[in-house]
């Protein structure tokens, strides 16, 4: 996409000289064109120096690295599995990270147990780093619950629909945490679109304002479903924490390594007091926003085949094999694991029962409420009227 | 401090200092609710006492105050959160209704979410645009919301105990206009449930239900029709979410008339919920329909014209000279 073709411009201005044109292109220069990220590891699965981020990363042993490729294979075939799911009409909606694997994993892998992580509902990589089961993931794209896991399980927060509702969460959570004088640190998640919801700003002011020990990790995708990044910010979105007086970052987030190191400096500081971190995750979301989406309606096959090059598994696999990391087994043993999680993964969707109907009046409140326990005998009765039809 | 005379303000204040005590888990939250101890004062002193870090002044961002609750829950804590004035709530209603209301239910009974948020509502009191509204309805139709709304000083502080206590998110609107009015209040008893509506005056010819500043104004309406030998009952609801509908029908069966006040609009407002559920439960003991004295549907007007607005003594006697010509 050309600055020219999303700069709104009034006739009168776009006659000004030469010059003038060419300042003001400087001035909207696309976000998409930043060069400046941090990356370890280059699309041909080179490893490059980073005098300040190598640290972090320094002690990483091959093992390590086969798992963080394990890791964001098991993700992607989970990932395509659901997207198969819902095609074949067993979920009703599936939000794929295809393309976002390195971002995921390289951050959800820089955590401790202790930390706490506030996501969006796309973070299947990170659920996957925090030990949630994978199938749990799926009930509420299946419809039977509108969670599916216990958030103190795994530290991980149920998923959030409305956008960047949980930063604020995060944002409280991490408050919580300093006053308790506890040092594991939060994470939050969301996307380059809901960087422009109010929520995110107030999270920003709040975090910075009060020192919570709270990273946000956004990742950038590019698109908002059909909203690029220009249409959310005119600058690059690391560089908004600045206004708000902590530290940016861009992370190559097609970069495990990277982002796993970026996110380490960030918790880091988090947890030694020294307050928020915004770390953007500069990635792709290879396949739509949801299966609902049609990307073919407003970008092109060349952006994507330029992403797929980058592609953040083929990379780290080019480089395990360029460094004797992994031999031929490993690789064999993975896919035939990969196999066995997608047949698992489907099995158990289909297997998913249905709610038991008194299941939506439960948990409504805590301490109960009158009005529900009212409801509750009136659908009962009503239940029961056709079991007299039936018994008749 | 057992039995004492206080303001519904500094009922809430010493609500809150006790809470404060009791539990180190509970926090007070808002703008100027530290230094300033709140526009109302009803946060005064606490933050010279239980310090920064307990009693916190925020930004001035009510989704995020409202946000950041949550997640200091999800930590443990209980904060109460102060929002300024009722009409600025709605910045934060999208963090009330689609997050802090839903979330127990979302994980199947996990986590809780105790978290209470106050609100000064109602008008009367001559302010402007935002600083009078009634905005309950919109509140007690999310489910997983409580709302309440003391109309004493008494209720003030043991509704505020109670909501601290209770493990559901609670919406407090504080009838802003009685902030001053004093009552006698027993920091000793024992409070009743929460969500149970008083008698607050017996009576036998039509029962007038309300709830927050209007009680205290159905309490003169059934003093000056006493004066024309008519016998009203009073109820004061104090819980607009749950609603205690038993004792209203107990009422209603008794008097067979009912009268339900309350500032907000009447349109789609909590009165038609009473007059709908009461007609259907008590249909045959009805000698009129329910009838309501509320708002207009149109915005909280000027100050200079909102005695016009308001139910006040005359509109309400009017309703009730209708309800018993059937």
């Amino acid at each position: 996409m050309t600055v020219e073709s999303t700069a709104p411009r009034k006739p009168r201005r776009s006659a000004g000289t030469k010059s003038t044109a060419g300042k003001r292109t400087t001035a909207r220069k696309s976000p998409h064109a930043e060069p400046e990220l941090v990356q370890l590891l280059t699309p041909e699965g080179e490893r490059v120096e980073n005098a300040e981020y190598d640290k972090y990363v320094a002690g990483i042993t091959p093992e390590e690295l086969r798992g963080l490729y394990r890791d964001m294979v098991l993700t992607r075939r989970f990932d395509a599995e659901a997207t198969s799911l819902q095609r074949q009409g067993e979920l009703g909606l599936w939000a794929s990270l295809l393309g976002q694997e390195a971002a995921q994993i390289g951050s959800g892998r820089a955590l401790r147990d202790d930390d706490y992580v506030f996501p969006t509902y796309r973070e299947h990589g990170v659920a996957w780093c925090r030990g949630v089961d994978p199938t749990n993931l799926l009930g509420m794209f299946r419809g039977v619950n509108n969670g599916g896991w216990d958030p103190n399980g795994n530290n991980f927060h149920l998923y959030t629909i409305v956008i960047g509702s949980q930063t604020l969460h995060a944002t409280g959570y991490a408050m919580g945490i300093a006053k308790d004088g506890a040092d594991s640190a939060v994470i939050a998640y969301f996307g380059d679109g809901a960087s422009s919801q109010g929520d995110v700003a107030e999270s920003f002011t709040f975090s910075a304002v009060y020192n919570a020990p709270v990273v946000f990790f956004c990742q950038n995708n590019q698109w908002a479903i059909s909203e690029p990044t220009e249409k959310q910010t005119r600058v690059p979105l690391y560089q908004r924490a600045q206004g708000f007086g902590f530290p940016g970052v861009r992370v190559d987030g097609n970069d495990v390594l990277a982002s796993l190191a970026v996110t380490k400096w960030a918790l880091e500081r988090a947890r030694s007091g020294e307050g928020p971190t915004l770390v953007e995750a500069y990635t792709y979301r290879m396949g739509a926003h949801t299966t609902s989406d049609d990307p073919t309606r407003y970008r092109g096959d060349e952006e994507r085949l330029a992403w797929e090059a980058k592609d953040p598994i083929l990379r780290l696999r080019r480089y395990l094999e360029a460094s004797n990391h992994a031999d031929e087994g490993f690789f064999a043993e993975l896919e035939a694991e990969s196999e066995a999680l997608g047949r698992r993964v489907r099995e158990a969707v289909r297997a998913m029962p249905d709610p038991d109907h008194f299941a939506m009046f439960e948990n409504v409140y805590a301490d109960g409420h009158a009005l529900v326990d009212e409801e509750r005998a009136q659908f009962a009765a009503y239940q029961a009227s056709f079991a007299d039809v039936e018994g008749a | 401090m057992a039995a004492e005379k206080m303001a519904l303000a500094k009922a809430i204040n010493e609500s809150l200092r006790s809470a404060l005590e009791a539990d180190p888990k509970v926090l007070v939250m808002g703008e100027d609710v530290g230094k300033l101890g709140g526009v109302f004062r009803v946060t005064d002193g606490l933050q010279k006492d239980f310090g920064e870090s307990r009693v916190i002044d925020t930004p001035l961002a009510e989704s995020g105050i409202v946000g950041t609750a949550i997640g200091l829950a999800l930590r443990g804590y209980r904060p109460v959160v102060e929002i300024q004035f009722d009409g600025f709530v709605f910045p934060a209603y999208d963090q009330i209704v689609t997050q802090l209301a839903k979330m127990h239910a979302r994980s199947l009974g996990k986590v809780k979410l105790p978290v209470v948020v106050r609100i000064p509502y109602g008008g009367g009191i001559g302010a402007v645009e935002h600083h009078s509204e009634s905005p309950e309805a919109l509140f007690a139709h999310v489910s997983g919301l409580k709302v309440v709304s003391p109309s004493n000083a008494s209720d003030a502080y043991w509704m505020m105990q109670q909501a601290i206590q209770s493990d559901d998110p609670v919406i407090f609107f504080e009838p802003k206009r009685r902030y001053w009015d004093k009552a006698e209040v027993n920091t000793e008893a024992i409070p009743g449930p929460l969500h149970k509506a008083r008698v607050v005056r017996e009576g036998t010819d039509l029962t007038l239900a309300a709830y927050g500043p209007m009680v205290k104004l159905c309490q003169e309406v059934a003093d000056a029709a006493a004066e024309e030998g008519k016998s009203l009952e009073v109820l004061d609801l104090r819980s607009v979410s749950p609603l205690d509908f038993d004792s209203i029908q107990t009422s209603v069966e008794k008097t067979r008339r009912l009268v339900v006040v309350h500032e907000a609009p009447v349109f789609f407002g909590s009165g038609a919920e009473i007059a709908a559920r009461i007609t259907e439960r008590c249909f045959y003991h009805l000698e009129a329909p329910v009838l309501r004295v509320g708002g207009y549907h149109a915005p909280y007007p000027p100050a200079r014209l909102e005695e016009e607005y308001l139910p006040g003594l005359d509109r309400v006697l009017d309703a009730v000279d209708r309800a018993l010509a059937y």
